[in-house]
């Protein structure tokens, strides 16, 4: 390490190439007061393990609440979401400073040379520019509101300062992945959070399904890692570097447009985004990553984590729009994963579940906005998904959390998690009630909220990317479209759905249980309230031109900001598509233009939402104890489409039957049984041969005779 | 005259040779050793005749060695005697696994 450790945290680097305006403001510190809050906290963790392990070995009565002591709950309170904010607010500056910069080049700040062999080196820098720092200010800003919740939620669990130091961690990991300037540094942050993702769903190990769950997650991304791994060969082979802007600017003239090789990259880069941000057909880890803490959910598996696939798209925009094949690929499956986890969500009771299919099929309008070449509306929706998937999932926490008090307070065993035990929430938690219905029309793209504006935008760019002139497969990207708008239908529904089931209606959690439910503490809906906030003016900064035109009253500000902020970045990729492509549509396959679509699907949704409240209302939900298995189709989308039981008859099954098969044949049969036959076959001979040695001298003495005249006859002879 | 010789050796080799094998008594058997050394010096002996004094010189070597060997040899048959009041080989089956 050639830089000291003041030298990053206060000069900000040893160099800042092409920061002519844009100064930097303590970047370094941005990355290390997380890594600081994880220290910190996982000391107070180890401290408080050995104590507990004290206690046990002693005999004495374990206390499993120890909530009340400074050590293991106050400081992990204060150190916890201490260090976020910090973070937050250098983010905010550097923000603000960039904001006015116009900067066109994005500021790399080298520390030092991580490794160098021959001639490939990779150096720790950051790399600050309009696309990380949106993704820093998601991560940090709604990272911290995340923490601040977590203080209530998991105010009795005995883990406390290990689960901040594990949340921490994550930050630390998620922001590495963001601001890292090159692929292998990015990979750091990659495997980082894949790791904090894995100890955070197993976060209660002592729960076998719980950890498996975790296992699960960590072994599906593998898959997903090694798609990532061997884009990463192909690119040094190609550039014989890994740094994200000599790549982008040599990207052109080394490869083809449409090429073999530009393809094989980018398929593998989806791999590997596929994995990390649950697509098809590598989606399964994350419903089951539900088994987390559901801050967890919010933060890891909705806002921050699972959006890296995405960010590595949109950051890799260069080699995507060289590749259109990939492209297609991308959205093809981004298109089938938001419609097919949208239905599975139909049907299911889990509120957690819900969501987590919820986010899946949201990650699909992602993929589908980064694969039509609109990166920046990928990117729009990533943010006000971040906004309005967290406030959900953080609304189910409170949920939970008040379900949970009521069941332990008559020692019922009831699931806390599953919606037929809800109904009726709305009179005894009124605020979250209310923010969660902000999120709710915000992901069902309803006009003003935040969902409306990204999502429809995604929407729109598929249909004009299917529409200019030379677009590769026009049939092709107008299902796209179509699906795309069928399965936001289905997202207004099954929202709603959720949201009648849990606050609408009777209460079905139990006559003596519903005395105790109550509105959650204000360190828990206070983040609540802030993403309203958020959910509801969210889609605002990046409202397209088209529909500026038509809603009146709107400043230039907000006209497309985030598309124009993040036009450094896009540009060249939009350039290639512009040369490729031709112009983008103006109108949709089937007529109207944009301000008719985004109208008409707000309205359907609208339709929708009014329409699922009054059928999900009028139906008879009983309590889980009383319900019966559905039939038919709707006992397919019940059981996720078999999905699970098909891997596990396709895959995991002939996987440990294959592996069975090395361990009991080829390993304890073949390979030990040689290693074993030599020795018993030596020790066999010994035996055998030992019979020879009687100890009787005249023995030994015919035996030597008899040899010597055997070595005599045959040199004679 | 050498044939006669390398005869009387071959047979005093012989004898040596059959009472190392079928005899049980340890100063026998050592006896019978001396005696297949003899037999061999005796060969050395005659084949110098020949091959000129190498013949002879060896033979010195030979009981010069045949000297410590007697020392050492019949220093442990004596405390084997001692030890077990016995010199039958029968009874010592220590050279064993």
């Amino acid at each position: 390490m050639h830089a000291s450790l003041a030298a990053i945290l206060f000069q900000g680097g040893q160099e800042a190439a092409g920061a002519a305006h844009f100064e930097p403001f303590l970047p370094g510190l941005i990355v290390l007061l997380p890594l600081l809050g994880f220290v910190l906290n996982g000391m107070l963790a180890l401290r408080h393990a050995i104590a507990s392990a004290k206690v046990v070995r002693t005999g004495g009565e374990l206390d499993l609440n120890e909530g009340g002591r400074p050590s293991t709950h106050t400081l992990p309170s204060l150190i916890g979401p201490g260090v976020m904010l910090l973070a937050f607010v250098i983010t905010l500056v550097n923000f603000a400073r960039m904001f006015g910069a116009h900067l066109e080049e994005p500021v790399v700040i080298t520390y030092w040379t991580w490794m160098s062999t021959g001639t490939f080196a990779v150096d720790a820098a950051l790399q600050l520019d309009q696309l990380s720092m949106i993704m820093m200010l998601i991560v940090t800003g709604v990272g911290f509101l995340i923490h601040v919740f977590s203080v209530g939620y998991m105010k009795d669990d005995s883990g406390y300062p290990r689960y901040f130091a594990y949340l921490n961690l994550f930050i630390f990991f998620m922001l590495v992945l963001v601001m890292g300037a090159s692929y292998p540094l990015m990979f750091v942050g990659w495997e980082g959070v894949g790791l904090c993702s894995y100890l955070l769903i197993g976060f209660w190990f002592s729960d076998r399904e719980k950890a498996d769950a975790g296992k699960k997650a960590f072994i599906v991304n593998r898959i997903g890692d090694l798609g990532f791994l061997v884009a990463m060969f192909f690119l040094f082979t190609t550039f014989g570097t890994l740094d994200f802007v000599p790549i982008f600017a040599g990207a052109e003239g080394a490869l083809v447009y449409g090429g073999g090789l530009v393809t094989a990259i980018t398929l593998f880069f989806f791999l590997g985004a596929a994995g990390k941000s649950a697509q098809l057909p590598l989606y399964v880890w994350l419903p089951d990553a539900m088994a987390g803490p559901t801050p967890v959910s919010a933060l890891i598996h909705a806002a921050t984590m699972v959006t890296a696939g995405v960010y590595l798209v949109a950051r890799s925009s260069v080699l995507f729009a060289l590749a259109p094949v990939a492209s297609a690929t991308v959205a093809g499956v981004g298109v089938l994963t938001a419609l097919f986890a949208a239905t599975i969500a139909l049907k299911q009771n889990d509120i957690k579940k819900v969501l987590a299919y919820s986010t899946v099929s949201q990650l699909g309008y992602m993929f589908v906005g980064v694969g039509v070449g609109a990166y920046s509306a990928g990117i729009f929706h990533l943010m006000t998904h971040a906004f309005f998937k967290a406030l959900l999932f953080l609304g189910a926490g409170a949920v939970i959390h008040s379900m949970h008090v009521a069941y332990h307070s008559t020692h019922s065993h009831e699931d806390a998690q599953d919606m037929r035990n809800m109904g009726g929430l709305k009179k005894h938690m009124p605020i979250t009630w209310a923010t969660m219905w902000i999120a709710t029309v915000a992901i069902a793209g309803i006009w003003p909220f935040a969902g409306f504006f990204s999502k429809d935008e995604i929407i729109w760019q598929t249909a004009a990317f299917g529409g200019a002139a030379n677009a590769p497969y026009p049939a092709l990207y107008m299902m796209f479209w179509l699906i795309a708008l069928a399965a936001a239908l289905l997202t207004a529904f099954y929202m709603t759905r959720m949201m009648v089931m849990t606050f609408h209606g009777e209460n079905r959690t139990g006559a003596e249980e519903e005395k105790a439910l109550q509105e959650a503490p204000p360190v828990m809906w206070a983040p609540l309230a802030a993403l309203a906030v958020l959910a509801t003016v969210g889609g605002w900064v990046n409202v397209s031109e088209h529909l500026r035109e038509t809603l009146l009253g709107l400043g230039p500000l907000t006209s497309g900001w985030l598309h124009e902020w993040l036009h450094p970045i896009t540009e060249q990729a939009e350039h290639i598509q512009e040369v490729n492509l031709g112009a983008l549509a103006e109108a949709s396959p089937i007529g109207g233009g944009e301000v008719v679509w985004a109208v008409l699907s707000g309205l359907a949704a609208l339709a929708v939402v009014a329409a699922s409240f009054r059928f999900v209302g009028a139906q008879k939900v009983v309590p889980a104890s009383e319900d019966v298995e559905p039939t038919g189709f709707a006992k397919v989308l019940y059981n996720k489409w078999y999905v699970d039981e098909f891997y596990d008859r396709i895959i995991v099954q002939p996987l440990l039957a294959t592996s069975r098969f090395c361990w009991k044949v080829i390993d304890a049969g073949i390979i030990d049984g040689f290693v074993n036959g030599v020795g018993w076959t030596a020790r066999g001979v010994g035996f055998v041969i030992s019979m020879f040695q009687t100890g009787t001298l005249n023995t030994y003495a015919f035996i030597i005779t008899v040899g010597v005249l055997v070595i005599l006859g045959v040199s004679i002879f | 005259m050498i044939t006669d010789a390398l005869v009387l050796s071959a047979f005093l080799f012989v004898i040596g040779t059959f009472g190392v094998l079928v005899r049980r008594n340890a100063i026998i058997m050592f006896l019978c050793i001396e005696l297949q050394l003899n037999a061999v010096n005796l060969t050395f002996v005659a084949f110098s005749q020949l091959h000129g004094i190498d013949g002879q010189i060896f033979v010195f070597f030979v009981m010069t060695v045949a000297a410590a060997e007697a020392a050492v040899g019949l220093a442990i048959i004596i405390s084997i005697f001692r030890h077990y009041e016995t010199v039958n080989v029968d009874n010592f089956k220590l050279l064993r696994w």
